[in-house]
C-alpha cells in the first residue's frame, strides 16, 4: 500500500467509526429497553427519525434556535417514550414473545408511515449548529459535527455505565432486569422502571437522530438505520451496554470498508448487505454475542 | 333436541365437518363463490384474486408462525422467490405453466430449508432477526443479478396456460386460484390431524416438552419452514400471473408486515381465522382508498401518500388487535356464534 491508499483506508476507518457511533447510540437505546423490560424494540430507528424530524420542525417552522429546540425535542421524546410504554407495551406484559415483537413491528410501521404522511419523502437540509470548517489531522479530514458524534456516543456510554454502577435508580433497573418479581418484592416500582427505560431509550435515539441528520440529510430513509441495530446488538451481546457501542462501531467499520473496497466488484448494495452477513455469521458462530449472557437454549 | 353438540369419541372431535349445518353452509358458500365471477365487474374479480393469493400465502405463514411458533420476517422473500422462479423458468427456458408452478413452490421450499438450518439453534427474537437478514439478502440478489432477474427493470410474466387452455382473463385466473385455495386450505386443515401437524403444535407450546415426548424438534422445524415457504412460493407464482408484471418493488418489507397482520388479525393458529384475516387485510387498501378520496378535499396532500396511509393503517390494526383482541377476528366470530346459538339466554 502506498501513502494514498493508506490514507483512503484510514479515512474509511474514520468515517466508519463516525457512523458506527451513531449505530452504537441507537443500539444503546435498544439494549436499555431489552435489559429492563425484555422487550425487543423494532421501532428504535423510527424513534430516532421522529426525534430528528421534530427538532427540524421546531427550528424550521417556529424559528427556535437550535439549543432550545434540541432540549424541547428531548422532552418530547421522553413523553413519547412514556406514552408508548403505557399505551402499547403495558397491556402486553406477560403475553408471548411473538405478540410483543409484533406490536413493536406494528409500531415501527405506524411511526414510519406517520412521518411520511406528515413530512413527505423529500430530503431536507438539517439546520446544523456546527461549523462546517473541517479539522485536518495527519491528512485525515474530520468535521466538528463528526467529532461531536463520537464524543456523544462515548459520553453517553460512560454516563450509562456510571448510572448503572452507582446510581440507586440504575441499580433498581438492573435488579428489575435480573428478576422482576424479586425487584418488586424489594419495593422497586417496576412500572416506573419500565417507563424510565423507554424514556432513556427514546432520548438516546433522538440524540442519535439529530446527530445523524446533522452529518448527512434528513429524509425518511433514516429509519433504515434502525435495521443496523440488529447486527450491532447481536454482535455485541443483546444485554450488554458496552457491547452495543462496540457492536455499532464494528458494524459501521465493516459497512464502510465493504462499501469502499467491494462495491466495484459486487455493486453498490454490498455496503448495506455486508452488515447482514456479519449478523448471520454472528448468529451462527456466537449467538449470544461478544459480551452477552450465554442463556440461549439449544433445542 | 340436545342442548348442544356433545362428542362421545375422539374421532368425532377431529372431524373436519363437524355438523350437517356446517356442511350445508359450506355448500352455499361454494355455490356463491362459483357464481360470483359472473356477477361482478372485472376490478372486483382482480381484488378477489388478490384475496385468494393472500389466503394461500397467509396460510403458509400461519403454519409456521401460528402453529409452530417460529417468527418469520422474511415471508415476502419467499413469495418473491416463487414469483421469480416461475417467471424466469417460463421466460428463459420456456417451461410450461403446469411445470413451472410446482417448481416455484419447490424452489421456495428448498430456500426455506436453507434458511431453516442456521435458524434451528435460534428462537424468538434471534429467529426474527435472521429471517429479516434473509429478506435483505434476497432483495439484494433480485436487484443486482441483472442477467437473471432484470434488476429493478422488472419482468413481464407470460400468460399461464394449461395444456393449451390459456388463463387469459381475470375470470379464468379466478377459478384457478379458487381451486388452489380450496386445495391448500384442505391440506392445511388436514395437516393438523396428522402426526406431523400435531408435532408442530407441540413444538410451539413447549419445545423441550415436545422433545421429551419423542418429537424430533429439528425435523419438525425444518418441515414447518418448508411447508411455509412452499405455500409462499405458489402464492408468489400466482401473484406473478395475476399482476402479469413483477419487479423488486412488489416484494417489499411492507408485504411481510401485511402477511403478519393477516395472521394476527385473523387469529394466530387458526385456519378459518387466516382466511378472514387475509380477506380483511386485502380489502383494507380499498377501504383506505375510499377514505382518502373522501378526505382529499380537505387534505390534498393525502393523494400522493397512499403508501404511508396504508402503512399507518397496517401498523394501527396490528397494535389494536394485539392489545384489544388477541384472538383476532376468529375469536370475535366464535363469540358472535356462541351468542346467537344460545340466544336469548346469555349462558
Amino acid at each position: 500500500m502506498d501513502g494514498g491508499e493508506l490514507q483512503v483506508f484510514f479515512q474509511l476507518v474514520l468515517s466508519g467509526l463516525i457512523v458506527g457511533s451513531i449505530y452504537g447510540l441507537v443500539a444503546l437505546g435498544f439494549v436499555l429497553i431489552y435489559k429492563a423490560t425484555n422487550v425487543v424494540n423494532f421501532a428504535q430507528g423510527e424513534l430516532m427519525m421522529l426525534g430528528a424530524y421534530f427538532c427540524y420542525y421546531l427550528v424550521s417552522t417556529y424559528h427556535i434556535p437550535f439549543v432550545p429546540a434540541f432540549l424541547i425535542t428531548l422532552v418530547f421524546s421522553s413523553l413519547l417514550g412514556i406514552l408508548i410504554e403505557m399505551a402499547i407495551l403495558r397491556p402486553l406484559v406477560g403475553e408471548p414473545v411473538f405478540s410483543v415483537i409484533m406490536v413493536t413491528v406494528g409500531l415501527s410501521t405506524l411511526l414510519r408511515s406517520l412521518v411520511g404522511l406528515i413530512w413527505g419523502h423529500d430530503q431536507y437540509v438539517f439546520p446544523s449548529p456546527f461549523s462546517s470548517k473541517a479539522y485536518h489531522f495527519l491528512d485525515l479530514v474530520i468535521l466538528p459535527v463528526e467529532l461531536t458524534t463520537i464524543a456523544a456516543a462515548l459520553g453517553l456510554f460512560f454516563m450509562c455505565y456510571l448510572f448503572f454502577k452507582y446510581n440507586k435508580v440504575g441499580l433498581a433497573m438492573r435488579a428489575t432486569a435480573f428478576n422482576q418479581k424479586y425487584a418488586f418484592l424489594m419495593g422497586i416500582s417496576v412500572r416506573k422502571i419500565f417507563s424510565l427505560s423507554w424514556v432513556m431509550a427514546s432520548v438516546v435515539a433522538s440524540i442519535g437522530g439529530i446527530l445523524f441528520a446533522s452529518i448527512s440529510n434528513l429524509d425518511t430513509n433514516m429509519s433504515l438505520i434502525g435495521l443496523k441495530v440488529f447486527p450491532a446488538v447481536v454482535l455485541g451481546g443483546i444485554d450488554s451496554i458496552g457491547g452495543a457501542i462496540l457492536g455499532g462501531l464494528i458494524v459501521g467499520l465493516v459497512e464502510n470498508l465493504a462499501g469502499g473496497y467491494l462495491s466495484q466488484a459486487f455493486g453498490s448494495g454490498i455496503k448495506e448487505l455486508s452488515t447482514f452477513f456479519v449478523l448471520l455469521l454472528a448468529l451462527m458462530i456466537r449467538p449470544y454475542g461478544l459480551f452477552g449472557k450465554k442463556e440461549i437454549i439449544r433445542v | 333436541m340436545g342442548s348442544g353438540q356433545f362428542k362421545t369419541n375422539y374421532r368425532d372431535d377431529i372431524k373436519i365437518f363437524q355438523t350437517c349445518f356446517i356442511k350445508f353452509w359450506l355448500c352455499v358458500l361454494a355455490l356463491c363463490l362459483l357464481v360470483f365471477p359472473f356477477l361482478v365487474e372485472q376490478y372486483f374479480l382482480y381484488i378477489a384474486n388478490l384475496c385468494g393469493i393472500a389466503v394461500i400465502g397467509a396460510l403458509g405463514l400461519n403454519i409456521l408462525a401460528g402453529y409452530t411458533g417460529q417468527i418469520s420476517l422474511g415471508h415476502s422473500a419467499f413469495i418473491a422467490i416463487g414469483a421469480y422462479t416461475s417467471t424466469i423458468l417460463s421466460v428463459k427456458w420456456g417451461f410450461p405453466f403446469w411445470l413451472a408452478f410446482p417448481i416455484a413452490g419447490i424452489v421456495s421450499a428448498i430456500c426455506g430449508l436453507i434458511i431453516a438450518i442456521p435458524c434451528l439453534r435460534l428462537r424468538g427474537l434471534y429467529l426474527a432477526i435472521a429471517t429479516f437478514a434473509f429478506y435483505y439478502i434476497v432483495e439484494y440478489v433480485i436487484i443486482h443479478w441483472n442477467g437473471l432477474t432484470n434488476g429493478t427493470g422488472g419482468m413481464s410474466v407470460p400468460e399461464a396456460s394449461f395444456f393449451g387452455f390459456a388463463f387469459d382473463s381475470d375470470r379464468k385466473i379466478y377459478f384457478l386460484i379458487l381451486f388452489l385455495v380450496v386445495c391448500t386450505t384442505a391440506f392445511a386443515r388436514n395437516l393438523f390431524r396428522t402426526e406431523a401437524g400435531r408435532a408442530f403444535i407441540a413444538v410451539r407450546d413447549y419445545d423441550i416438552a415436545a422433545e421429551v415426548i419423542g418429537v424430533d424438534v429439528v425435523k419438525t422445524k425444518i418441515l414447518s419452514f418448508m411447508v411455509c415457504s412452499f405455500y409462499a412460493g405458489i402464492a408468489g407464482c400466482l401473484y406473478a400471473v395475476t399482476l402479469s408484471f413483477i419487479g423488486p418493488e412488489y416484494f417489499t418489507f411492507l408485504m411481510t408486515i401485511e402477511y403478519l397482520a393477516m395472521c394476527l388479525v385473523g387469529g394466530v393458529g387458526t385456519i378459518v381465522g387466516t382466511i378472514f384475516g387475509a380477506i380483511f387485510i386485502t380489502m383494507l387498501p380499498e377501504g383506505i382508498r375510499l377514505l382518502r378520496d373522501a378526505l382529499s378535499q380537505d387534505f390534498p396532500f393525502l393523494v400522493t401518500r397512499m403508501a404511508d396511509l396504508q402503512g399507518s393503517f397496517y401498523g394501527l390494526v396490528i397494535i389494536l388487535f394485539l392489545i384489544f383482541e388477541p384472538t383476532g377476528l376468529f375469536g370475535l366470530w366464535v363469540r358472535f356464534k356462541n351468542y346467537w346459538k344460545n340466544w336469548p339466554y346469555t349462558y
